[in-house]
């Protein structure tokens, strides 16, 4: 900015635009101040979205009579709750159940997803945009509907109990998968495929040994989100896992557990100390996989938007 | 679905004046590999999309006993029910007055956001990350951190308002603040509809601002007459998505309110999600549940519907002229 101002100083300048400089330099100005309030808004909210962290952090290292006093800097540091937590709660069963399912649902999706957007992408058959518009369409249809059905259907394959229920109905792909992977297919050129074609490889090898490894960004983007959700599927553990034993739980219904669980109201002393530090500790991983895959996250919510 | 559903084989029948032509566009053997690929989704399809409306269709005219297994017709009046359950209309008037209050204030909230990042040029991306860290974070996980932040007497929410001269209400307790405490948890995850926004903002072509400017447009002026035209098909998007959302709302409320069996929470913070859960799996009233299903399902039917119907005389599509 003040650079081009000198240059523009140096510049032999017509007479008639001399007035204008200073309303220009008001303008900047202007700008300026309204550049800085964007600046401290953009802090502001980014302290807001970040004080719960912060919190939550704070409140896992402190003694029990502490947790609820919000102070960012704990009066007494107990990194001894980090010790305890494992005795106090079956944290471990519950990451590695949850850490089990959430691949199987992920993998399990994420390539039922792709062979059926590949379906949808490359090959010409009759009735296929109507199906595909079946495909858009089950996107509108709330859970609830299917949710007691679904149920029974596992109920009378005898696999209540099992983990199946958690992540069967991801063999079959799923809608938005479905919807983002085909947009990808699509964009890329129909040539490659007729000259493989002309080499002999069959649909399946087109499929597999071209289409896929080009495709991995949105394939990772589909694993991503699956796990995401798979990892906070807390209504679907509800369901089949509630009956269970306490150690095949996942995370979402250990924790839920472990809040009614040191709750006085239920009988507990107000532990709410390892709830923190167990809140804390099954948001790592999620942390970690955004701190990875930060832009395939970004990639697949914009997406979302694109297709309305 | 239904509808779709229903169009299918008019759709089929629609080409039948030309076969000739058409029976040639289709490679056979091209075709029935088409069809082996999308097979998955064509079984998952009959089993667990139509297949699990159909049996949800009937079991909601049933009294289904799980235990015995057994099923006896019940005619409507699992629906009859439905209309006389004092708290079935609680539920849904709690879920209306929630999506009234939420989705209105995420899509200001998300469109302001958005448009804060998209007018800097240094920096967006480090903001954006930072407000997306609530999105990652698990539901049990921002619900057990705000049972104690939103505490009426010791939270920090309040301590907060307090240092500004405000009493915060008891957010969790007093039934009159139980929703909107739902909403600030819903506006503290609001980042997938900011990048939702972000997105299109970053699409609206930079020289209609330079056109309007030189016209001497000012920045209130050119948001209403450029940002919000440009960008109002991912609004459109957002609503609907939303109120969808808002409408099914139960991990928050859930956790916050109904996760031990004692109902000791206000009627305040029945959503109708909890209580269809409740009514299913706690009471295994599965005919009542399933009626329940299908009143959620025709009502967000018609609310998209209504959406879509409202939104298309606004949204403008790029190439329509």
């Amino acid at each position: 900015m003040t650079i081009q101002a000198v240059g523009a100083v140096a510049r032999p300048v017509p007479v008639t635009q001399t007035p204008q400089r200073p309303v220009r330099t008001a303008g900047s100005n202007l700008r300026l101040a309204g550049r800085l309030a964007v600046l401290l808004l953009l802090l502001g909210f980014a302290l807001i979205f970040l004080y719960p962290f912060a919190w939550l952090l704070a409140a896992s290292l402190k003694p029990r009579g502490d947790v609820f006093d919000n102070a960012l800097i704990p009066h007494t540091f107990n990194f001894s709750n980090y010790a305890k937590v494992w005795q106090q709660l079956p944290l471990v069963h519950w990451m590695i159940n949850s850490v089990t399912i959430a691949l199987l649902a992920a993998t399990a999706v994420a390539v039922s997803s792709s062979v059926v957007a590949f379906g949808f992408a490359y090959f010409r058959f009759p009735l296929r945009s109507v199906l595909f518009g079946l495909v858009l369409a089950t996107m509108m249809l709330p859970g609830s509907v299917t949710m007691i059905p679904t149920y029974l259907i596992w109920k009378n394959l005898g696999l209540l109990g099992t983990w199946v229920p958690l992540f069967g109905a991801n063999l079959f792909g799923s809608a938005f998968y479905i919807f983002l992977q085909r947009q990808f297919f699509l964009g890329l050129p129909r040539e490659l495929f007729e000259a493989a074609r002309i080499d002999g490889a069959n649909y399946w090898t087109l499929f597999w040994r071209i289409a896929m490894p080009l495709a991995k960004p949105s394939f990772i983007i589909v694993f991503l989100f699956e796990f995401q959700a798979s990892w906070n599927n807390l209504q679907g553990a509800l369901i089949y896992l509630n009956a269970g034993s306490v150690e095949g739980f996942t995370v979402p219904l250990g924790i839920a557990f472990s809040m009614t669980k040191f709750s006085p109201t239920a009988g507990g002393h107000g532990d709410y100390q390892y709830v923190m530090v167990a809140a804390l500790l099954v948001t790592l991983p999620l942390l970690a996989l955004f701190a990875v895959g930060q832009r395939y996250f970004i990639d697949g919510v914009a997406t979302q938007g694109r297709k309305g | 679905m239904t509808q779709t559903a229903a169009t299918a084989p008019s759709a089929t029948a629609s080409p039948a004046p030309q076969p000739a032509a058409r029976r040639r566009k289709y490679n056979r053997r091209e075709a029935i590999a088409g069809y082996l690929f999308i097979l998955p989704w064509i079984l998952g399809f009959l089993i667990f999309t139509l297949g699990a409306m159909i049996y949800s269709l009937v079991i909601s005219f049933t009294h289904y006993n799980l235990a015995a297994d057994t099923i006896r017709p019940a005619g409507t009046s699992n629906y009859r029910a439905l209309l006389d359950d004092p708290l079935v209309r609680k539920s849904l008037g709690n879920t209306l007055f929630y999506a009234l209050l939420a989705v209105p204030l995420e899509i200001c909230f998300a469109l302001f956001l958005a448009s804060l990042l998209n007018s800097v040029r240094r920096g967006a991306g480090l903001f954006r990350t930072v407000y997306y860290l609530p999105r990652m974070t698990p539901a049990v996980a921002t619900a057990s951190m705000f049972l104690l932040l939103l505490n009426g007497n010791t939270g920090a929410v309040n301590h907060g308002l307090a240092a500004i001269g405000i009493q915060g209400p008891q957010w969790l307790v007093d039934p009159n603040w139980v929703k909107p405490s739902i909403v600030l948890m819903t506006l503290w995850g609001v980042s997938g509809t900011m990048v939702i926004f972000l997105a299109a903002l970053k699409n609206v072509p930079r020289e209609l601002y330079e056109v309007a400017a030189l016209d001497g447009a000012g920045p209130i002026r050119k948001f209403w007459s450029i940002t919000l035209p440009q960008i109002s098909g991912a609004l459109l998007f957002n609503v609907i998505v939303l109120t969808i959302a808002a409408f099914q709302v139960f991990d928050q409320a859930f956790l916050l309110f109904w996760r031990d069996q004692s109902n000791a929470s206000p009627d305040e913070a029945l959503f109708y999600a909890v209580y269809l859960f409740q009514q299913a799996f706690r009471q295994f009233n599965f005919g009542f549940a399933a009626a329940m299903a299908w009143l959620l399902f025709v009502i967000l039917i018609f609310l998209t519907f209504l959406q879509v119907q409202i939104g298309n005389r606004f949204v403008h599509y790029e190439g329509e002229r």
